[in-house]
């Protein structure tokens, strides 16, 4: 089976430049290559499908970032990195649906990967808020924040969209709306502690 | 300043959209108003996480998109360890297999108590040789009989035709009429005949027991009896060592039977040193014959044969004999046994073809006739 995905997985390197670049094709690439060790850990331990898949994509995720900002050092194989990151996400899934029976069935090499984990479920958590507040927000609100802080799209581009007769009347909406998510977003922080 | 307009500078301040003038302006500002600065970190941390969340929206359809094209469902089939087919059937039945384990074992311990595998008696192991005698054949020995016990009446030592419930064997210690047997054969007794090999019997009464050696004496106290002539065998007290030939005789049935067999062990079942095992065809009824050496010397008494095994007997060692005899002296003045240990005469037998041996013996060795 590991001779099969070793052949079609792009190297390390290639991985870490692909990131960097923006590489759709290196991410497909990437992603298909080792998710079947990452379902082989999961299905054999308890998981489903599905949670291999949100575990897959959270790992992914977190080499995504530590690639993009810059950090990431190859001092292990690609490989072990991604194992070692589900790994412990599932450790954490197991005990918190109190299904860990005390130990998984390992299929890989792993390292202790504390801080990634860690520091990804912090995050997580920012982006559940944010989520959350941007629902509540309603429209166009959410539009006009996602448009312009996200998509990086101009205040004049704004006004076309949303009809407004001049710029002064879209800049007092969106600062409004900016007002209210921030209200929104630390409510929700406020309301979980 | 309105807030508005603050955070549009602190908007365009972030974005590099100020002019030099502008930003500079700001720039003191923000150094000599704590509250600015703060503003303008928050907010830049603010719109930071908006836009990384928004990135996170993105590389998730991405990732999705990517997963979508991965036949997942092939890939579970294959990558699912497939436990052996025990563990299998362990994982989904264990609860019923912990319950019919625990009643099987429930059941064989108490078949087991039932059936009296945990009394540490070795009865099971071990059979006496004292003889049941079946009432069909006492009943056609009866009629049989019935017609002898008249001609035999005429004889001297009358014919007792009734073979009794039990026998078993036992032979001579004094020209009086002292006779030792097996304990087992005259238990629960009512009343003891003994029988020589002419078909003579005499009334006996018993004398002493002693259960744990599987030892009695009985003693003949009959008006016909009028002593034996004198023993042909001695009594050896020294023990015998494994693979001496030994003989015995006794009566399983109504004519002497005898055997031939050597010591196979000095002790008897499960390492009794009172007695030894025997390799002897032997059969019900020879309980209490003597053991003998091939010189005539009375070595033990045949006592019992292990069950499961073919020509396995035991006999209790004749020291035991000595023994109950001094016990007999004792413990009452009517009985007197003066049994010595003649180390120096030879016995009558010794020297003797076999044949003579055992017709000499004949005379002394008795069937035991017990009546309950």
């Amino acid at each position: 089976m590991s001779k099969a995905l070793n052949s079609s997985a792009p190297t390390d390197s290639e991985v870490v430049f692909g990131i960097l670049n923006n590489s759709e094709n290196i991410l497909k690439r990437v992603y298909v290559a080792y998710f079947p060790m990452v379902l082989q850990l999961i299905i054999n331990n308890n998981g489903t499908a599905d949670d291999a898949k949100d575990v897959y994509q959270e790992a992914i995720i977190v080499l995504y970032n530590k690639v993009k900002s810059g950090n990431f050092e190859l001092s292990s194989k690609l490989k072990t990195f991604l194992y070692s990151v589900c790994r412990k996400l599932w450790l954490k899934r197991l005990s918190q649906m109190s299904r860990y029976g005390g130990d998984v069935k390992d299929f890989q090499d792993h390292l202790p990967v504390e801080d990634e984990a860690d520091l990804h479920s912090e995050r997580d958590i920012q982006f559940t808020k944010m989520e959350g507040a941007l629902k509540q927000l309603g429209e166009p609100c959410k539009t006009i924040i996602e448009d312009f802080y996200i998509h990086d799209l101009s205040m004049q581009e704004i006004c076309e969209r949303f009809g407004y007769t001049n710029a002064d009347n879209a800049k007092t909406q969106k600062y409004k709306c900016l007002q209210r998510l921030k209200k929104l977003f630390f409510q929700q922080e406020q309301r979980d502690q | 300043m309105s807030d508005l307009q603050l955070t549009e500078l602190i908007e365009r301040y972030l974005a590099g959209d100020l002019s030099n003038e502008e930003k500079e302006r700001f720039e003191a500002l923000r150094k000599e108003n704590a509250a600015v600065d703060s503003r303008i970190t928050e907010h830049a941390h603010f719109t930071g996480l908006i836009k990384q969340y928004g990135e996170r929206v993105e590389l998730e359809k991405r990732l999705n998109a990517i997963h979508q094209e991965i036949d997942v469902d092939t890939l579970v089939q294959e990558l699912t360890v497939h436990p052996t087919l025990i563990v299998r059937l362990w994982r989904n039945h264990h609860s019923k297999i912990s319950v019919a384990a625990s009643i099987a074992v429930f059941a064989i311990l108490s078949t087991l108590y039932f059936t009296g595998r945990f009394n540490k008696t070795t009865a099971s192991n071990y059979t006496a040789l004292s003889r049941k005698i079946e009432s069909v054949r006492r009943t056609a020995e009866n009629a049989q009989r019935t017609n002898q016990a008249l001609l035999n009446s005429l004889k001297p030592g009358h014919r007792v035709t009734n073979p009794g419930t039990t026998g078993g064997s036992g032979f001579a210690l004094t020209q009086s009429g002292y006779i030792v047997t097996a304990f087992h054969v005259v238990n629960n007794a009512d009343s003891l005949y003994v029988q020589n090999a002419l078909g003579e019997s005499y009334h006996a009464k018993l004398i002493y027991t002693e259960p744990t050696r599987d030892i009695a004496i009985i003693k003949i106290d009959d008006k016909e009896f009028t002593g034996l002539d004198k023993l042909p065998y001695n009594f050896k007290r020294t023990k015998l060592d494994v693979g001496e030939e030994v003989i015995t005789l006794g009566f399983p049935r109504d004519d002497p039977y005898y055997a031939k067999g050597y010591i196979s062990s000095a002790t008897g079942l499960e390492g009794d040193t009172a007695a030894y095992q025997v390799s002897l065809p032997v059969y019900a009824g020879i309980s209490g014959g003597p053991l003998l050496d091939t010189k005539g010397n009375v070595i033990g008494i045949i006592s019992g044969k292990q069950t499961r095994t073919e020509s396995a007997a035991f006999a209790v060692k004749s020291s035991y004999i000595f023994k109950a005899a001094q016990n007999v002296s004792t413990d009452s003045t009517q009985n007197v046994i003066a049994l010595k240990p003649n180390k120096a005469a030879k016995s009558a037998l010794a020297g003797l073809s076999r044949t003579q041996q055992i017709k000499k013996l004949e005379s002394y060795v008795f069937m035991v006739k017990v009546y309950n």
